[in-house]
């Protein structure tokens, strides 16, 4: 938080107040400029930058890294909606470079190869905002704690199957009508079990909700995955690999964007998801060895 | 009085609840039909392009235009204040708004989201102290036409306006509980639809 002339810039509430903007919404990973057009006209409500989708930093193995600054530029150059873009878990040097290129959102993600395995970033420390992934409320709360604006599904990213996504939805679900249900003296034991500050466990209990936008992501590649978060309770989506790693991306991102809205009218997603042509090629979350799953990484 | 929220993307849940917390009767519109019978319509904020797209996908366009014609005030904040203007400048080629007032809106003004901002607003007509402005990649108001009244500037820049029936806002009075300015509307600019 920093004071400008006559205004104040980089409080939480302009923070947390873009995720507010963006929900209902779809946000699409993209890797180069052409991609992020695509997307923009096909209604997302903002762009994920990236050097690979998940699918494709899941076959190439490796260090998953922050996208080559160049990228990042041309694809903020290329469209008006705004643009996120991923650093590692706990490298905050990536960080620094990703608000200095101007980008609106960072996602400190576990699709990418953490960087610290006991740290995250002090978010608080910047002016742009943050998003990080959740598997539980506990987790949430760490994150929130550490000066996250904004909450998604971990799921497992690059696999097109949403079953990991619906996972965390429902323990988050779980996990906040549980603490709903709490006395005071409960709530201190609640707070330790979770591993949370309990200031933020206890606002959680009076409000019935977390404090910031918490959205799906990770295996959504169909209209009805996308409408299924939503019921849910999800505030709206990110899709991954799950656009650009089909038969039609246009059509299928605009699909997206109209079942996301419409997620309670079973009339219009039956509409939008006649004709998409092929889905991406899905993975069973059994079949990937633990040290490969994503959603682990993060702590 | 019925007041409609559009609600097909943004921050529109914000604003039925400050209008339910006055007491008044809300629906969220996700289809033109539901136009109907609402006294007052506010566009929220999110994204312009988003919103524009979808509004244009489901016939909101014309069905809006109509129910504003037969009397139906109209509002927009941030997003919503681009949709609503005559000309927009910095638009995305092609993009489309309702036309309905006459004041020219730059979009992305400010610049973006690390130049998101809050700052004390002298709002017109409104009793009390200075009115919290959170401002969030947000747009300015370049240009009004004679009908227009200005209603808040910052920093020399147009940030709030009201025509008729109609007003503008570039800023979330959503977002700060303070419920004078959406009291406005129902008071001043509903009322004299």
């Amino acid at each position: 938080m920093t004071d400008k002339g006559n205004a104040t810039i980089g409080t939480l509430r302009v923070k947390t107040g873009l995720a507010e903007m963006l929900k209902g919404g779809v946000i699409m990973d993209v890797v180069t400029a052409e991609q992020a057009k695509i997307a923009e006209d096909a209604g997302a409500v903002a762009v994920m930058a990236l050097e690979r989708v998940p699918a494709d930093i899941r076959a190439a193995g490796g260090v998953a890294r922050m996208a080559d600054p160049t990228k990042v530029e041309e694809i903020v150059a290329a469209v008006s909606i705004p643009v996120m873009a991923k650093c590692r878990i706990g490298h905050f040097v990536e960080a620094q470079v990703l608000q200095s290129l101007g980008v609106d959102y960072i996602d400190e993600s576990e699709v990418l190869t953490p960087a610290d395995e006991q740290y995250h970033v002090d978010k608080h420390a910047f002016t742009v905002p943050f998003v990080c992934g959740a598997r539980d409320l506990g987790e949430a709360l760490r994150r929130i704690a550490e000066g996250a604006a904004m909450i998604r599904t971990k799921g497992e990213p690059g696999t097109g199957n949403v079953v990991e996504a619906v996972r965390h939805m429902r323990k988050m679900n779980d996990d906040i009508a549980w603490v709903s249900g709490l006395s005071r003296e409960q709530l201190f034991d609640a707070a330790k079990q979770l591993g949370a500050p309990y200031e933020l466990v206890r606002w959680v209990a009076e409000n019935g909700k977390l404090p910031v936008v918490n959205f799906a992501a990770g295996g959504i590649a169909t209209p009805a995955d996308a409408a299924l978060m939503m019921q849910l309770g999800c505030d709206g989506v990110f899709v991954g690999s799950g656009i650009f790693k089909s038969g039609d991306p246009s059509t299928r991102a605009r699909a997206i964007v109209e079942a996301t809205t419409h997620f309670q009218e079973p009339e219009i997603i039956a509409r939008v998801s006649k004709g998409l042509g092929e889905a991406m090629v899905g993975i069973n979350i059994s079949d990937i060895p633990d040290a490969e799953r994503m959603q682990e990484r993060g702590w | 009085m019925r007041i409609g929220v559009l609600g097909l993307q943004g921050a529109f849940r914000e604003h039925v609840m400050t209008f339910e917390a006055l007491g008044v009767a809300t629906v969220v519109v996700r289809l033109p039909e539901q136009l109907s019978d609402i006294n007052g319509l506010v566009i929220p904020g999110g994204e312009s392009t988003a919103i524009g797209k979808l509004m244009m996908a489901y016939g909101f366009y014309d069905a809006i235009r109509q129910q504003h014609g037969a009397g139906m005030a109209v509002w927009g904040t941030c997003a919503g204040a681009i949709l609503v203007a005559h000309e927009v400048l910095d638009a995305v080629p092609g993009q489309e708004t309702l036309g309905i007032m006459d004041v020219a809106v730059r979009r992305n003004a400010y610049g973006r989201q690390v130049d998101s901002f809050e700052a004390d607003l002298d709002f017109k007509h409104l009793e009390g102290d200075a009115f919290r402005g959170v401002f969030i990649r947000a747009p300015w108001i370049e240009r009004v036409g004679e009908e227009v009244e200005v209603l808040a500037e910052h920093d020399g820049h147009i940030v709030a306006a009201r025509e008729r029936d109609m007003m503008a806002t570039a800023f979330h009075p959503e977002l700060t509980g303070d419920p004078r300015v959406h009291r406005f509307f129902l008071d001043h600019v509903v009322a004299s639809s």
